[in-house]
């Protein structure tokens, strides 16, 4: 029996290297055109995590942890929360609390409508990830705990 | 009667997560049954602002648009189904804890060996 | 259309009692998600295609962190018998259900028929002045995004909070037995 932490088959990994990168340009473009049509921040946010989460299934959690572990999760999400923050008090710099400072723009156009794609980026950067950092710790609680079980 | 037949179920479902969560002895099965009862909540909302050969609330280029279904349930319902995900993964977070502290899913027995 | 939507949520119904019912904690996981993705479909019926998207997505990742966190562990446990204890909680739970289906047939003659739903003052506000207002398209952002960011703010902590919560409780070791 293989050792769990090295991942799937050759076929799996090969398959997850060409559909990765698809899947978070996927999820970009549901949160850049947010205001355009359906979509936003929440849905990209959980389509990029979706897209490490299928390179921690296939890839086995090592190769993940390495690169990013739950501590640097933990520092972008608060990140992303403070962005949004920023966007709010940035406003209130014009006026009140969230008020739109950029302006309206064009309509149509993919720079347009004001706060509501940068505040799009900030709440992909939060929802991601968040979920992100949990899924690292379940993984790591669960494996912890099989090698707890081996040395007893 | 029929008029209010999407209500009246969409309810049953709501009723039958609640009847998980009261007769059920397992954890995770009781998980389950929030998840139904969070769904069947955020279906009533989408439910109730439904009108009839509505088209849905984003603007097209060059076409006039009258008839809109409701935008402002939908709107509530969209934060609501990510609070629901980010509480599930902290009730099975809690759920494995148990399972390492008591080696079971059964909420009978973790009752008994508090003692 | 109705009696499309009164099927599917049928199904939902069915679904929803197999997964409740049945013995093996993964088939009812995956009984689960076809709850979930049924509702998918309702939501895109239902002219909400921003809801449809997140669910369909949320549904996916809790299906994979459910299915994460059962696959390893043993399921032989439950499903004893609990003769009499077992038969009060099922009298309980009918109980409980017909006291709220009495409140909710009171109740449901004050809702407005399905499908015939009229604007109030908001949704008419939003409507007619969402391009002027905020040059967005999509109404349901600009509602969640500057109508209502203050919300949107609210939300963001309670997500951090819970999220927050679950890497506690899910921390490596506990410093007590780190010491012994």
């Amino acid at each position: 029996m293989k050792d769990k932490n090295s991942g799937m088959t050759l076929i799996v990994k090969t398959v997850t290297r060409w559909t990765v990168l698809l899947i978070m340009l996927y999820g970009f473009y549901i949160t850049f055109f947010g205001h355009l049509g359906p979509g936003g921040g929440f849905a990209g946010g959980i389509i990029v995590v979706l897209s490490f989460i299928h390179i921690i299934l296939a890839y086995g959690k090592d190769f993940v942890v390495k690169k990013i572990n739950e501590n640097i999760a933990g520092i972008l999400e608060t990140t992303g929360g403070l962005l949004f923050l920023t966007i709010a008090i940035l406003g209130l710099f014009t006026g009140i609390f969230f008020k739109d400072f950029l302006g309206k723009g064009k309509v149509f156009s993919i720079f347009s409508a004001g706060i509501i794609l940068p505040a799009n980026i900030a709440i992909m950067i939060k929802v991601g990830f968040g979920m992100l950092s949990a899924f690292l710790c379940l993984i790591l609680f669960s494996s912890q705990q099989e090698e707890n079980k081996k040395k007893e | 009667m029929f008029k209010y037949l999407a209500y009246i179920l969409c309810l049953t479902l709501f009723f039958v997560g609640l009847y998980g969560i009261i007769v059920k002895k397992n954890l995770f099965k009781i998980i389950i049954s929030f998840i139904i009862m969070e769904n069947a909540l955020n279906l009533f909302f989408i439910l109730l602002g439904y009108r009839k050969s509505a088209t849905f609330p984003i603007f097209l280029k060059n076409i006039e648009q009258t008839n809109i279904v409701d935008p402002v349930p939908q709107a509530l319902v969209l934060t609501s189904i990510v609070i629901g995900l980010s509480v599930t993964i902290l009730m099975v977070a809690i759920a494995l804890r148990i399972y390492e502290k008591y080696k079971t899913f059964d909420i009978t027995e973790i009752k008994n060996l508090k003692g | 259309m109705e009696i499309l939507i009164s099927i599917l949520i049928f199904i939902m119904i069915i679904a929803a009692l197999i997964s409740l019912e049945i013995k093996d904690l993964l088939s009812s996981v995956v009984s689960l998600a076809a709850v979930g993705l049924i509702l998918t479909l309702l939501f895109l019926l239902l002219q909400a295609p921003d809801v449809a998207i997140v669910q369909f997505v949320v549904e996916i990742l809790s299906l994979v962190i459910l299915i994460r966190a059962t696959i390893i562990r043993d399921d032989s446990v439950y499903d004893r018998k609990y003769d009499r204890k077992s038969f009060i909680y099922r009298i309980s739970a009918l109980f409980c259900v017909i006291i709220f289906l009495i409140f909710v047939i009171i109740s449901l003659k004050n809702l407005p028929p399905f499908g015939t739903k009229i604007y109030n003052k908001l949704a008419d506000y939003y409507i007619k002045n969402t391009i002027n207002d905020t040059g967005a398209v999509d109404i349901v952002a600009a509602i969640i995004l500057n109508y209502r960011a203050y919300d949107t703010l609210g939300e963001a902590t309670v997500l951090f909070t819970a999220i927050l919560g679950a890497v506690l409780v899910l921390r490596k070791i506990g410093r007590l037995r780190n010491e012994r």
